[in-house]
């Protein structure tokens, strides 16, 4: 079946494109010129380029040179995780330790198991609270006296389950004792507040068609003083952290879209909190044993809000989230489990099970996620099929004995 | 109809869903996960749905324009699968893992949950003719599956639709060809899917261990010599026994003793099988009245032999050949046939054979 116009509720996953994206990029794509190139058309990229630099600089509160364009989220994940681990122990070869919380995106958790694995890295995992954060005290017992630890990553606001965390006093603890701290901000960029240097942070993540922008555009914001080794190696470019030609079109674009995203934050934030809240409230009222996993939807941090505005995350007992997300796909209505890695099969989630969820509950989950062009109307059209959907998943039973 | 095509990745499902979409029927893909350690890329024509095969399926069904899903079977597959597979040998028994994944992963854990979500049917790429609940021989005989799918009953049979039955591989792979299919090429699977480097013994072995016994020559009834475990022996077989004969007249696998580890071997004259016994039968439609005559193929590409066919006590069948046969084994399906040239023979049903000798 086909549906011309699905309900799109996967906004986490990526979000559409901002028009005025789509013109930047457009405008720059039918222009030549290479941004590292002496020539006018070379300079005429560089211009576009480093505007945008300092553009997404200002949204974010970070300095122009602190802005470092890479791919995306992973990328700057692995920059950030390795490069700064390399950097640290080539400083100090007692320093191998890494501690990091196990609710992270793979792209962190990949890289710090790879670390382990090749790079002789010992692995901290932190203790999560049952709402998905970290406490600065369990950081700082974790961290010790710091002096054998690389980098600790904790991220800004989780991608399954919404939670945001108290990103500065993490920062402070880990620096506290010497330890530079990164954190995947990949979600938590126009939805909740994030000023790069005032949160205190060495190395943070960011990438663009979360915002409206372009897919394999992001950066890594990375402090001038903070040492990373590059993944890549070739031109030189971005302090020679990461080589590459810039892709001038998609940087025009991840700033537009950042630009846009945090200028419109406060009041767009209002509105997906007032239809998340519709939505939960509605889910709960149609399957009343369904439970929201995350922090509660009023949960503050640090005088903001504790749980991304636009996150719905739900557990439906006795059913799948695999046959959930079926039923409600055939209905015209995308959502999804959290969960799902390249070759497409469910597992239980990571980030679930890191906070103590059962694997039954973590299988049973469906993550709703809310963005700029979502509407009331989305809203009513899930709210009409859950109930008979999650009464049909049930009767599939969960494939299990 | 509202149904699920089951896609591993090759040609033949691949071209199933497409005439089932072609058919008009509302198609959902579905590749089934079967090994809990999944490769990335396929090695040649052998192992199990890895990711590239998951790959090979999600682009034929993003071309067709349906819908399509991984469902992670692994557990399910394991245990009625992989674990009946190396307990059956265990038992000094030969069992057919394709048949018994028919029977209880995609006509019974697949069927089940696609009927709990609202599908009427399950659609394969198996080569079987089946009109009118009525199954039958492919028409290219020498991919016919019916052997693997005689185990389905009515019940599952009228859930199941097989569009490839009426065409040859060749028909297959040029329309998957004719619609652009990267998989129109792709080599055909064979051997069994869990034993990816094709060394079922070597498989057993690291499952079972070493469980060395007597090899013994049922005319003199003297040990000729020893073997790593039953496991690695069938009945008919005649390579790898181990032993070499004086008279170097080849010997052949005659029974298979699992409680004594005993493998006893025995010249041409003393293989030949014409009496066998099974367990309780299923039926693919209404149970035939006892006695009847039909042919009955007792392994995987063998070849029809007429039979007469009675019950016994246990409720099982008893299967008297009409002309001797080698290598009957224990755990093998006799699947019984009523020959129809015209229309393909027609599958009658299917009993485990438990013991096979010679009724003289």
């Amino acid at each position: 079946m086909t549906y011309s116009e699905p309900v799109y509720l996967d906004h986490a996953a990526t979000t559409p494109m901002l028009p005025e994206v789509l013109a930047a990029m457009t405008g720059q794509l039918g222009r030549v010129g290479n941004a590292s190139s002496l020539h006018a058309s070379g300079r005429a990229a560089r211009r576009a380029a480093e505007q945008a630099r300092e553009r997404l600089a200002e949204a974010l509160g970070a300095r122009p040179s602190e802005v470092l364009f890479t791919g995306g989220g992973t990328e700057s994940d692995n920059l950030a995780v390795k490069g700064l681990f390399w950097a640290r122990r080539a400083a100090d070869s007692r320093r191998r330790r890494i501690v990091v919380s196990p609710a992270e995106h793979h792209a962190v958790l990949d890289s710090v198991e790879w670390l382990a694995k090749h790079e002789g890295a010992e692995v901290t995992w932190l203790p999560v609270e049952p709402s998905g954060r970290v406490t600065p005290t369990a950081l700082a017992d974790a961290l010790g006296d710091g002096s054998d630890v690389a980098v600790a990553s904790v991220m800004w606001a989780n991608n399954e389950i919404g939670t945001v965390s108290d990103v500065a006093a993490l920062a402070a603890t880990a620096h506290d004792v010497g330890v530079p701290f990164h954190t995947d901000a990949v979600q938590a960029v126009g939805q909740v507040l994030v000023d790069f240097g005032a949160s205190g942070v060495d190395a943070l993540t960011m990438t663009g068609h979360k915002l409206g922008g372009p897919m394999g555009a992001g950066a890594l914001l990375l402090r001038r003083d903070a040492e990373c080794t590059p993944l890549l190696h070739g031109g030189g470019q971005e302090r020679d952290v990461r080589s590459g030609t810039l892709d001038v079109a998609a940087i025009v674009g991840l700033a537009v879209a950042a630009d846009a995203a945090v200028g419109g934050r406060v009041e767009r934030a209002a509105e997906l909190a007032r239809l998340r809240d519709r939505l939960v409230a509605g889910v709960v009222e149609q399957v009343p044993d369904a439970q929201l996993n995350g922090p509660a939807l009023d949960d503050v941090v640090r005088s903001g809000p504790g749980r991304l505005p636009g996150n719905a995350h739900l557990s439906f007992p006795g059913a799948e989230g695999d046959a959930l997300l079926m039923l409600l796909d055939a209905k015209g209505i995308e959502c999804s489990t959290g969960s799902a890695c390249s070759a497409g099969v469910a597992r239980p989630s990571h980030v679930l099970l890191a906070v103590g969820a059962d694997p039954e509950r973590a299988r049973s989950s469906l993550r709703f996620s809310l963005g700029h062009t979502s509407t009331d109307a989305d809203v009513d059209a899930l709210l009409a099929v859950i109930a008979p959907v999650v009464e049909r998943a049930r009767r599939a039973g969960t494939g299990r004995r | 109809m509202r149904v699920l095509a089951a896609m591993s990745g090759g040609v033949d499902s691949a071209v199933a869903a497409a005439l089932a979409v072609d058919a008009g029927h509302d198609v959902t893909g579905v590749h089934l996960a079967l090994s809990p350690d999944r490769q990335t890329l396929r090695s040649g024509a052998r192992g199990c749905c890895s990711v590239e095969d998951a790959h090979d399926a999600r682009r034929v069904a993003d071309e067709l324009g349906i819908p399509f899903y991984v469902w992670d079977l692994a557990e399910r597959f394991t245990e009625d699968v992989v674990d009946d597979f190396v307990a059956e040998y265990a038992a000094g028994r030969t069992p057919n893992p394709c048949l018994r994944c028919n029977e209880k992963i995609k006509f019974s854990a697949v069927l089940d949950r696609a009927r709990a979500l609202g599908f009427d049917a399950v659609v394969t790429g198996h080569h079987a003719r089946l009109a009118d609940g009525e199954l039958r021989r492919s028409v290219d005989a020498a991919k016919d599956q019916s052997y693997v799918l005689g185990v389905l009953t009515a019940e599952q049979l009228a859930a199941a639709v097989f569009p490839l039955g009426g065409m040859t591989k060749d028909r297959v792979r040029e329309i998957a060809a004719e619609r652009g299919f990267g998989v129109a090429a792709k080599p055909d699977s064979h051997d069994i899917c869990f034993i990816p480097d094709g060394d079922t013994r070597g498989f057993l072995a690291r499952r079972l261990g070493s469980r060395p016994g007597p090899v013994v020559d049922a005319a003199t009834g003297a040990t000729v010599g020893e073997h790593e475990g039953t496991y690695g022996f069938t009945v008919g077989q005649r390579r790898g026994l181990g032993v070499t004969a004086g008279d170097s007249r080849p010997r052949y696998v005659l029974g298979i003793e699992p409680v004594t580890r005993t493998v006893t071997i025995g010249t041409a004259e003393l293989a030949g099988v014409d009496a066998v016994v099974t367990a309780a039968p299923t039926w693919t439609g209404t149970a035939p009245g006892l006695p009847f005559r039909a042919e009955v193929q007792l392994r995987a590409h063998g070849s029809p032999v007429p039979c007469e066919v009675t019950g016994d006590d246990a409720g099982g069948l008893r299967l008297l050949l009409d002309a001797e046969q080698r290598g009957v084994a224990a755990g093998q399906s006799a699947v019984l046939y009523a020959p129809d040239p015209q229309r393909g023979d027609l599958v009658l049903g299917q009993a485990a054979i438990r013991s096979a000798g010679a009724s003289a």
